[in-house]
């Protein structure tokens, strides 16, 4: 029993064989984590539906104009597409990558408290795939670990086996945010004390990793530090998401076209 | 003898509310200290029925834990069915101890299971770097007694013609 116990580890540790194992018995963990959801879910519905009338009509008429904002933006959004779309053409380069966006809910279940990990309810089914990324309006969430069938493990940014390739937005500067496990903090490494950044500046992402789109907003700059004797500045830096409060997220397919090895000619 | 034709519907339903009881979201502040459920249940069980509740039912039973926290495939059942194996040795002896005695026992195997799990996970990489990884020695130890009386009432109801 031990050495099967320890055969498994090493398999599921070094080789990605054991996959459709653990697939089989998630489906079947997944009835009980929809079940430990379902009265955390129906005791925030009924709390919904006793909120007041006028706190609705409120809201409903905050929403409604929200929509014309983000609907007026749009307009300028696809116009500046095409723009895009037609330059690029010009310059022989590939078009842009086309994106899927589709609302995954998540599970309310705890995982391993010291690691930071969700279960969202879409899987291979809903053609989830490894490494997906996961955003949702404010900024990146994270990315999926592991599809199953019907649900889906996914890693968040503030994990502290995450590391995520980002770019600083005032001055491009390219860092990698590494989880803190704390869904609040991130940490910058490796960046040395002669560099521009302060306090407040965007991290964006920077599509190095191939695995995020580019310029998809992450997190905030909330400290700079430089304690003498270090090589590196100790940075850290807020999420633009709320990790640890979302009930939803949107997963984001992109068809993102192979690297070119070279830059186009220009003629 | 099919081992899962000996294993009485009660157990099993058990089981599933520990399974439950280890994936019910609690507020982040006393999370890390959360019991553990299943251990408790199995030692219970173990302790009962020593003869149908083995290491087999312990090693599963910690396979879909694994499966359940999404940690390394094998680490759970490990430890589920060592601490299984020590219940199947002293048995005997810990139907007679007092409660309190008994969550002493508990409280060293949630230990030794916590201290297995440390250790895979420092082996691969990811060691949880907080004092509070311990604390549910503590909590499974106080809320032995509970679970103590809630599976013997069950027990005692249900499954008394058993050995």
């Amino acid at each position: 029993m031990v050495l099967v116990a320890l055969a498994l580890m090493a398999l599921d540790h070094r080789f990605y064989q054991l996959q459709t194992l653990r697939s089989i018995l998630a489906s079947v963990a997944y009835p009980l984590q929809v079940a430990v959801d379902a009265p955390i879910r129906a005791g925030s519905r009924i709390l919904d539906s006793f909120s007041r009338h006028e706190q609705l009509v409120l809201e409903n008429r905050l929403l409604r104009s929200d929509l014309m904002e983000l609907r007026a933006r749009q307009l300028r959004f696809d116009a500046l597409q095409a723009e895009n779309d037609r330059l690029r053409a010009l310059l022989h380069t590939s078009a842009q990558a086309t994106e899927r966006v589709e609302i995954a809910k998540l599970l309310a279940v705890d995982l391993d408290p010291f690691r930071q990990q969700i279960v969202i309810n879409k899987g291979r089914l809903d053609e989830v795939y490894s490494g997906q990324p996961l955003i949702n309006a404010e900024g990146v969430i994270g990315q999926i670990l592991t599809p199953n069938w019907t649900s889906s493990t996914a890693l968040l940014i503030s994990d502290p086996g995450h590391a995520l390739p980002v770019i600083v937005a005032r001055t491009g500067l390219r860092a990698l945010a590494v989880g803190s496990g704390n869904p609040r903090r991130l940490h910058l490494r490796h960046v040395p004390p002669q560099e521009d950044i302060e306090e407040g500046d965007l991290l964006l992402t920077s599509g190095l990793g191939g695995r995020f789109p580019p310029d998809l907003p992450v997190a905030r700059i909330v400290s700079v530090e430089h304690l003498p004797g270090q090589p590196f500045l100790a940075i850290a830096a807020e999420p633009l998401a709320a990790l640890d409060r979302s009930r939803e997220a949107l997963l984001l397919w992109t068809d993102t076209p192979e690297p070119e090895r070279r830059p186009a000619e220009p003629e | 003898m099919n081992p899962w034709m000996a294993i009485p519907a009660p157990v099993l339903l058990s089981l599933l509310a520990a399974f439950a009881l280890t994936i019910v979201p609690l507020p982040s502040a006393i999370a890390p200290a959360r019991p553990e459920w299943v251990l408790l249940v199995l030692v219970y069980w173990g302790m009962a029925f020593p003869r149908r509740v083995g290491i087999l039912v312990a090693f599963l039973a910690g396979l879909f834990l694994d499966v359940l926290q999404h940690q390394l495939l094998g680490q759970n059942a490990l430890a589920m069915a060592l601490a299984m194996f020590i219940v199947l040795q002293i048995y005997p002896r810990m139907r007679v101890h007092p409660l309190w005695q008994q969550a002493v026992v508990v409280a060293f195997l949630v230990g030794l299971t916590r201290l297995l799990n440390i250790w895979i996970q420092g082996a691969i990489g990811f060691p949880p770097g907080s004092g509070l990884y311990w604390s549910p020695i503590l909590t499974s130890a106080l809320l032995w007694p509970l679970v103590y009386h809630i599976l013997r009432d069950a027990r005692r109801r249900w499954l008394l013609h058993l050995t």
